[in-house]
């Protein structure tokens, strides 16, 4: 995923070549904006203006779409992105303290993005691996079984991958 | 290998089943878990650990080794089973392959220090059967999956895949495969036990062309993850459950729901798919016949409500998973208006068996109207969690305290949590209830799709179903009155009273707004949302009126009703806690221990999580005691 920038003329190219792997029926409108989410990471103005043309929809249709499913963003991607699980087991084995304290430590609150270190925070619902909660994953590796004292371990790896890679591509 | 490919029924009938024809002692079988929780503890490292000490060590020939899916002892992995003798080694570590290699793999001999050790256990048990969580289960899904490569169609086969499928399609009519499913008295696993055979009829007589079939994969309950495992596990199984009810049925077309959380279920599931096409197993003219069925895989996009049926529809068609009204039923009118038959991902997997096995086998087991077995998913706070599969007809208690081991801090397990943000909390007392149907409605919670979460005395049951509330806030359509606004004001009211500001009439409060919102929401998320609430209220009705007039919080959870305080008994007076507090809350007072001020703490509790295990000198608080230790004149200068 690159880090684009609004109004960059890629982001359509993005929206176009997708175009060609996927027919515009209704069916696929999800799909598609899935591929632009991954691709993108974001959905900037000019590509909710284009798919809704594309699949002949209003742009508040989209829109519609865009805001109802979690999976879908409308701000700005992030670099790295922490999701910590809040479902029932971990929620019981003190999932809420430990998203008190990376709100804490990153001075973010759950679903903010913090755009100058490209960090969001994010809360999800349930990611199914009940049986090691409380889980947290960052950029897809996921820690099991966390306590309170890992937190500032896993938020100080975080700082120390950003400068080993610098801005590079994630 | 050259890539399977079925023309025809007797194709299949002559596949390589693998255990015929072969002579001679077979090799060990030494077999990883490594679904989504195996991986996360680490199964992929430990499973090239293996490999490459296979090649190394020359035991290609000798022992094989496989990646499965899940095992159903999740908090233990990555662990390790070996067969024939199913011995087990739980957590394993990289640098055990050589080991389990040479000692086990190769000579048959159980370390016994590897094994599983518990302090209830003699020593070197070191069977899976021997093991307390895997007795007094009945796994008939789960044990499919304990050896099998979730992602070799050929390992399949060599279980017995498609047997089921190939006797359909040669020796049934859509109406005798119909009736064998009625007769089974298998019901949607999904949670509402709506007979699965009746289902089928049902559809299969709407005369509207074409009809379509679903697999509702989309398992939004927190704390429930069985339709994972299966996914994971045995993909296979699902796809072969779908085939045979597009027969039955009379759809030519499927699709598989998944929600984007399960990223490796969804990569699995597509390979599985693929290698149908490949096979001749999906497409025109399956084996030959006249049956044609297309399957695809659609990818949710995170939202709860999409499981509920006709969300799942819009959600499929492309649009915001809105659900609505009920009839007509999507068995009448489905997707794009027609007959659409959606079944769970566990119900698509009984389907092989039942076939296979017959439905008088199946019926056997259960109580008069809930057959078969159900997978749970076992969590919380209790010793041993993981994904079990047990008879329905159960006692809670077995469950709990037999296969789930009591609870797991020494504490007393005071209730479980059944159902999800549909469900409810049943206190210990009731522990004697049976599984199924009918016993769990009557008590005030639902069977549900599979989430069993034991809760301590550490669970605040207010606090609880405060989460459950907002996460139904947060996950409601926002369609109709009664669940947009009825969730929100539960909410608030919860909220008030976890902060010690409510009052006795707001129970009563809590109350009104259910009973609207059981009888006024539009689908069923508005409509049991109320449940953990209610039950909460039926069951536990103390905990509120404790938050209420004592301020009290018995489980030390609610974080405005606790203060956290330094036992100076205990306090060795190392000063990690003053070290570590981000909101200087913590001083030394003139006893020269650190003390808490509790007029700056926030009750983060990371002052608790760095006292070290031996001292455990920071206590919590609540009621009467916290009143009495607010700070005087004279305590913190």
């Amino acid at each position: 995923m690159k880090n684009y920038k609004d109004g960059d003329r890629q982001v359509l190219k993005v929206a176009e070549s997708l175009q060609k792997s996927i027919p515009p029926y209704r069916k696929n409108l999800i799909f598609f904006l899935h591929e632009v989410q991954r691709e993108l990471g974001y959905f900037p103005e000019e590509v909710v203006l284009e798919a809704a043309r594309y699949f002949s929809v209003s742009p508040a249709e989209i829109f519609g779409i865009l805001t109802f499913y979690s999976a879908f963003k409308l701000n700005q991607s992030c670099l790295h992105h922490i999701r910590v699980c809040q479902g029932t087991a971990c929620h019981v084995r003190g999932s809420e303290a430990i998203m008190k304290e990376f709100s804490r430590l990153l001075g973010l609150k759950p679903g903010e993005l913090d755009s100058q270190k490209g960090v969001c925070l994010e809360a999800v619902n349930c990611l199914g691996c009940c049986a090691i909660g409380p889980v947290v994953v960052v950029d897809g590796k996921y820690y099991a079984r966390v306590n309170l004292k890992e937190v500032e371990k896993i938020v100080a790896g975080l700082s120390a991958r950003e400068n080993a890679h610098g801005s590079a591509e994630v | 290998m050259e890539a399977l490919k079925f023309n025809s029924l007797q194709d299949l009938k002559t596949a390589d089943r693998g255990n015929q024809n072969r002579s001679g002692p077979r090799p060990r079988v030494i077999s990883l878990s490594a679904a989504s929780c195996g991986q996360a503890s680490g199964a992929l490292a430990v499973a090239s650990a293996f490999e490459s000490a296979r090649k190394e060590l020359g035991l290609e020939d000798k022992v094989e080794f496989k990646l499965t899916g899940c095992h159903g002892f999740c908090q233990l992995e990555p662990d390790i089973i070996v067969f024939p003798e199913k011995y087990f080694y739980p957590r394993v570590k990289v640098e055990d392959a050589q080991q389990i290699l040479l000692e086990t793999g190769l000579n048959g001999r159980f370390i016994p220090e590897l094994g599983f050790n518990d302090e209830n256990l003699p020593n070197g048990v070191s069977r899976l059967e021997e093991l307390p969580f895997y007795q007094n289960q009945l796994r008939w899904l789960i044990d499919q999956q304990l050896d099998l490569d979730p992602l070799s169609l050929e390992d399949y086969l060599k279980h017995g895949g498609f047997q089921a499928l190939g006797a359909v399609l040669s020796e049934l009519t859509p109406a005798e495969v119909i009736g064998e499913i009625m007769a089974s008295g298998l019901r949607g696993r999904g949670g509402a036990g709506f007979s699965t055979g009746l289902k089928w009829k049902l559809a299969r007589e709407v005369a509207a062309q074409p009809k379509y079939l679903v697999c509702n994969g989309d398992e939004g309950d927190p704390g429930a993850y069985m339709d994972r495992g299966i996914l994971e596990s045995n993909p296979y199984s699902i796809l072969e459950g779908m085939l045979i009810g597009g027969w039955a049925v009379g759809a030519a077309q499927g699709f598989i729901y998944v929600r984007q959380e399960y990223p490796l279920a969804i990569e699995r599931l597509d390979k599985a798919i693929s290698s149908l096409y490949q096979a001749g197993l999906l497409g025109e003219k399956i084996l030959g016949t006249d049956f044609s069925f297309e399957l695809e895989l659609v990818r949710g996009a995170g939202a709860f409500v999409s499981g509920e049926e006709t969300a799942l529809i819009a959600s499929i068609e492309g649009r915001r998973a809105n659900p609505r009204q009920r009839p007509p039923f999507p068995v009448v009118s489905g997707l794009w208006g027609k007959p659409t038959v959606i079944n769970n991902v566990e119900t698509w997997a009984n389907i092989p068996l039942i076939v296979k096995n017959g439905a008088a086998w199946f019926s056997k087991t259960g109580t008069d109207k809930s057959k078969g077995t159900k997978i749970f998913s076992l969590v919380g706070q209790v010793k041993y969690s993981g994904l079990i599969e047990v008879p329905l007809g159960i006692s809670l208690d077995e469950i709990i305290n037999k296969i789930g081991g009591g609870a797991r801090s020494g504490k007393k397990i005071k209730a479980v949590q059944i159902g999800g943000p549909s469900g409810g909390c049943l206190p210990a007392e009731l522990f004697n209830l049976r599984v199924d149907y009918e016993s769990l409605p009557a008590a005030g919670a639902i069977m549900g799709s599979g989430g069993l979460i034991a809760l301590d005395e550490d669970t605040c049951l207010v606090n609880l179903a405060l989460y459950f509330l907002k996460f139904a806030c947060d996950e409601s359509c926002g369609q109709c009155v009664p669940c947009r606004i009825g969730t929100q004001q539960m909410v608030s009211v919860l909220e008030k009273i976890t902060k010690g500001q409510g009052e006795l009439a707001d129970l009563d409060l809590l109350e009104k707004i259910s009973s609207t919102m059981q009888q006024a929401s539009l689908c069923g998320l508005g409509r049991t949302a109320p449940n953990p609430v209610l039950t909460a209220l039926r069951y536990f009705r103390h905990e509120f009126e404790e938050h209420i007039v004592e301020k009290k919080c018995r489980a030390l959870v609610c974080p405005d009703l606790i203060s956290y305080v330094i036992d100076e008994d205990k306090c060795s007076g190392c000063l990690l806690c003053l070290n570590s507090c981000p909101y200087g809350a913590i001083e030394i007072a003139s006893s020269g221990l650190p003390q808490i001020k509790l007029s700056s703490c926030e009750a983060c509790g990371l002052c608790s999580s760095v006292c070290p295990e031996e001292f455990q000198a920071v206590k919590k608080i609540s009621g009467k005691d916290r009143q009495l230790a607010q700070p005087g004149p004279d305590r913190v200068s």
